[in-house]
């Protein structure tokens, strides 16, 4: 595949005329899908697909499309001849952009993932067999992902994996459920049975009668997974040096004004230790990372190549929307095995649901407690807790009522396939809070 | 458009109980206007085909940008591989399924062609939109978008059948933020659910080419307004708030697929059981909700579904009760419930699953003065920021950008981050008045995640001003 796409890339370079530059971006994967529901097969199948976007500079003017590919070399090319004419045509309409900017200091790389995917049918068996006897329903991907640049002046970047992710979940009745990860790159029977047994195990607590609280403040435990929730909101504008700018940055009041986490909270871009590419659209290498928080003050934005050089500042390799990609939060002191009992009396939060700002610039966000969330009394875990809605500012989360973060880290890779497959990861503690607002 | 697409399917055709084609080339372009300067226009090119082969009673699909000969018979191949592979092990045996066979056509309306304006027209458009919402130096950002898209689809079958649909869609956007010291404010027209279906002549009928200067005075005057209050009153929401609480407590929850346990693992389940079709009460004698797949302008009006079921109207709930639910041929196999025409991919690359298109609450009897005017206590809230529901569609939260009190029958002081929460059934069942027809609007919206893989959809939502009764309001920090 990245001969392919070099092969078009020196296409396009060679349909250019005089001070013409163009940039391209190319994405693809092959990915077979199995979605299943009461440990059956409810939709299988394959996608196999390759998009190649071109944005086509002359002086400050460009203009941008995107195609998608069907991998026969010939009507490819004559796909872009076509659109690089239409680009050419564009370019006469539009103005100069006065936020235009793109590497021109060649700086290729590679970074090829070794296939080590067995057949797809190995992980289906195993997925049903470890499933039998139980409510498993879930989405099984497996398959390369492909990220490439190129641009005209001879920078060439690659980016390939060949990875599976398993997201399932083992449901008891109701709403009542486990939910489980399984991600990597070689497939490991004796780790999914590990996993099917650690989830079956707790579907043990789940079967004791469900406790329903009242709406009020409680101490909880936030898993790393429902951290992750919380963290993805905040990264969904918060970090952005545009969103920041513009006003409408989450953390507006942490940035500009008195604001702040608890000390013990660092948060990193940690390019280095992700599974993302680490160039971005415009051809800029990404820094191994970007400190974002720092003992609870605000360090650093993500910063696009547009927003540079719009805000005159220096990229840091953020793309477009400026979120982050590889979200690093540092360990705290909190033994992972101590937690129930730190946690005394409390919720125990494995995973949350549906989360959006109630309050954008006090950073509030609400959202909903799911899947297996615990009532803990005395350090033990008593009963299963009914789903709760919660609506709370994450300064207070992370800044007044943090009580600590655990010595442990997850690794959390995304499962998400909107668009296409994702490369984004986490690697979060869990968090213990005091006062957390349930309030529904 | 697919020339010569149908011989070639014929082709490959293999012999199994069920294979279809369904092939979509998409076009999308993107002008933007950001602080009075144009941002690079985005165009995009899609086109390929899903190849789903029944067979056995097993079930795959194989989706492929190859439309050539040997690139169908490629993608057949690897779906009856699946099918093979599938072979019982399926949710049922899909076999056994009624599949259609259609033969159709639909087009959107269009009065005035996207093509037929020249792109300096619409830059153009756009500044000027733009320029008007930079009224003052709180002013932090504002930005004015266009975003077209144009699908044309051919669905093909084993038996003959044959469907072709090209649809038409504008989705214009305008924000404005205002900001002083730590507060900020933002305004969008009509919540950017302005998602119709048609030409260039959406912008005048939408209001949306006179928006601009109101939307500039509103976000300024919402910067020195209190935050809204804490209490339980009336709520009179305007349609583009009201179309996402359809959404969220009626839709989403009334999917088969849902009910069927489909996506517990990731959008979630329902709190609606298969026996509750027929006999639950879901709103006061008041709500009526259509699925309706031919409403003109509206943003998920299609002929057929994407397994070629043809679109009709439905009632979905009749004066408060619950008629049927949001489900496909498939989901209807499964359970023998009485569904609609429903499935629906977000694209070629995705298989489809129970989606809602137009669901609509059907309009009352009463003006908005009418609904204002009886309030004792209450507040009136306008242009969604924020949706958050739980897994069952029980539990909800919504944030507006604009909220107004009502006191004593009169739109009083104007409030910030108005919120409000409840529970889907007893807030339906307290829907107290429903708007007449000239509070209706053509709502939508773009990017209605859901599926495993995951997928994007377009739904619509016509809908009216509706008043519910004890709701629990409050504001921000």
């Amino acid at each position: 595949m990245q001969e392919y796409f070099h092969g078009l890339a020196d296409h396009v370079t060679s349909l250019l005329q005089g001070d013409e530059v163009a940039t391209m971006n190319f994405s693809g994967e092959a990915s077979d899908f199995v979605r299943f529901n009461h440990n059956a097969v409810r939709q299988a199948g394959v996608v196999q697909a390759q998009d190649l976007s071109v944005d086509l500079i002359r002086g400050a003017r460009h203009a941008e499309s995107t195609t998608v590919l069907c991998g026969i070399a010939e009507e490819d090319q004559g796909r872009l001849a076509a659109m690089i004419d239409e680009l050419r045509a564009r370019l006469e309409h539009v103005p100069e952009d006065p936020y235009l900017l793109y590497a021109t200091e060649v700086q290729s790389t590679e970074r090829m993932g070794e296939n080590q995917l067995g057949p797809v049918e190995e992980a289906l068996q195993a997925i049903l067999e470890g499933g039998h006897g139980q409510d498993l329903v879930g989405i099984y991907a497996q398959g390369p992902i492909y990220r490439g640049f190129a641009n005209s002046l001879g920078q060439r970047n690659w980016f390939s994996t060949h990875s599976f992710n398993l997201d399932w979940s083992l449901y008891l009745r109701d709403d009542k459920a486990v939910k489980s990860l399984f991600a990597g790159f070689a497939w490991e029977p004796q780790r999914l049975r590990e996993k099917m047994e650690s989830a079956v195990q707790q579907l043990d607590l789940l079967a004791q009668p469900a406790k329903t609280i009242e709406p009020g403040k409680y101490r909880v435990y936030l898993s790393p997974t429902a951290l992750g929730d919380v963290a993805g909101t905040v990264g969904w504008g918060g970090f952005g040096l545009k969103s920041h700018r513009s006003k409408i940055s989450s953390l507006l009041r942490m940035i500009e004004g008195d604001a702040r986490f608890d000390e013990a909270v660092t948060l990193r871009e940690n390019t280095a230790e992700g599974i993302a590419p680490n160039f971005d659209g415009k051809g800029f290498l990404k820094p191994d990372e970007v400190v974002l928080v720092e003992k609870g003050e605000f360090r650093e934005h993500l910063v696009s190549a547009r927003s540079a050089k719009e805000y005159g500042v220096a990229s840091n390799g953020a793309d477009a929307y400026e979120m982050p990609n590889s979200l690093d939060m540092s360990a705290g002191d909190v033994p992972s095995a101590e937690i129930l009992e730190r946690l005394g009396t409390g919720a125990y939060v494995n995973n949350l649901h549906y989360l959006n700002y109630s309050d954008r610039p006090a950073c509030r966000i609400t959202g909903m407690t799911r899947f297996a969330t615990f009532w803990v009394e005395d350090g033990k875990v008593v009963a299963p807790l009914n789903v709760m809605r919660f609506d709370e500012s994450v300064y207070r989360m992370l800044g007044e009522n943090l009580i600590g973060l655990t010595q442990e880290r997850e690794m959390l890779i995304s499962s998400e396939t909107y668009m296409g497959r994702s490369c984004e990861s986490m690697r979060l503690p869990g968090a213990l809070i005091d006062n957390f607002s349930f309030t529904l | 458009m697919f020339e010569g697409l149908r011989e070639r399917f014929r082709e490959v055709t293999p012999k199994a109980e069920f294979c279809s084609l369904r092939a979509l080339e998409e076009r999308n372009e993107i002008v933007s206007v950001r602080q009075n300067v144009l941002e690079p226009i985005q165009t995009y090119q899609d086109r390929g085909v899903m190849i789903t082969v029944v067979e056995g009673g097993g079930y795959g699909y194989a989706a492929t940008a190859d439309l050539s000969t040997p690139g169908l018979r490629r993608a057949v191949e690897q779906a009856r591989a699946w099918a093979r592979r599938t072979k019982g092990r399926m949710v049922i045996d899909f076999s056994k399924i009624a599949w259609p066979h259609p033969t159709g056509d639909y087009a959107s309306p269009v009065a005035q062609s996207w093509d037929e304006v020249p792109l300096s027209e619409k830059i153009a458009l756009c500044k000027r939109e733009c320029e008007r919402l930079k009224v003052d130096e709180r002013i932090a950002d504002h930005a004015v978008s266009l975003w077209f898209t144009r699908s044309d689809s051919l669905f093909l079958t084993n038996e003959g059948g044959e469907v072709r649909q090209s649809i038409a869609r504008l989705y214009p956007a305008m924000r404005v933020t205002a900001s002083q010291g730590t507060e900020s404010q933002t305004r969008t027209y009509k919540a950017g659910a302005i998602c119709r279906q048609g030409g260039y002549e959406i912008l005048e009928r939408s209001g949306f080419l006179t928006a601009a200067p109101q939307l500039a005075e509103e976000v300024l005057a919402l910067l020195a307004a209190p935050n809204c209050p804490s209490d339980t009153m009336d709520l009179l929401l305007a349609p583009d708030q009201l179309f996402l609480q359809i959404h969220e407590s009626v839709g989403h929850p009334l999917e088969l697929d849902r009910i069927l346990g489909d996506e517990r693992n990731y959008a979630g389940t329902s709190f609606v059981r298969p026996e509750n079709i027929g006999t639950l009460r879901y709103g006061s004698d008041l709500m009526n909700i259509t699925f309706d797949p031919s409403v003109n302008e509206a943003f998920a009006s299609y002929g057929h579904d994407d397994d070629g079921a043809p679109a009709e109207r439905q009632f979905i709930i009749e004066k408060g009760i619950l008629k049927r639910a949001l489900g496909s041929v498939i989901s209807q196999s499964r359970t023998g419930i009485p569904g609609v025409a429903n499935s629906r991919a977000d694209g070629w690359r995705r298989p489809p699953i129970d989606r809602m298109a137009n669901l609509n609450l059907e309009p009352g009897d009463a003006t908005l003065e009418e609904m204002i005017g009886a309030v004792d206590r209450g507040i009136y809230m306008r242009s969604n920021n924020s949706w958050s529901i739980d897994d069952s569609r029980n539990k909800f939260q919504f944030g507006c950008e604009w909220g107004q009190l009502i006191e004593k029958g009169k739109l009083t002081t104007l409030v910030k981050n108005p919120n409000y929460r409840g529970i889907s059934a007893n807030f339906w069942n307290n829907l107290k008045r429903v708007g007449d027809a000239t509070t209706v609007d053509v709502m939508g919206a773009p990017n209605c995640g859901k599926g495993e893989p995951n997928q994007i959809m377009r739904v619509g939502h016509v809908t009216p001003a509706a008043l519910f009764a004890g709701v629990e309001v409050f504001g921000g920090d």
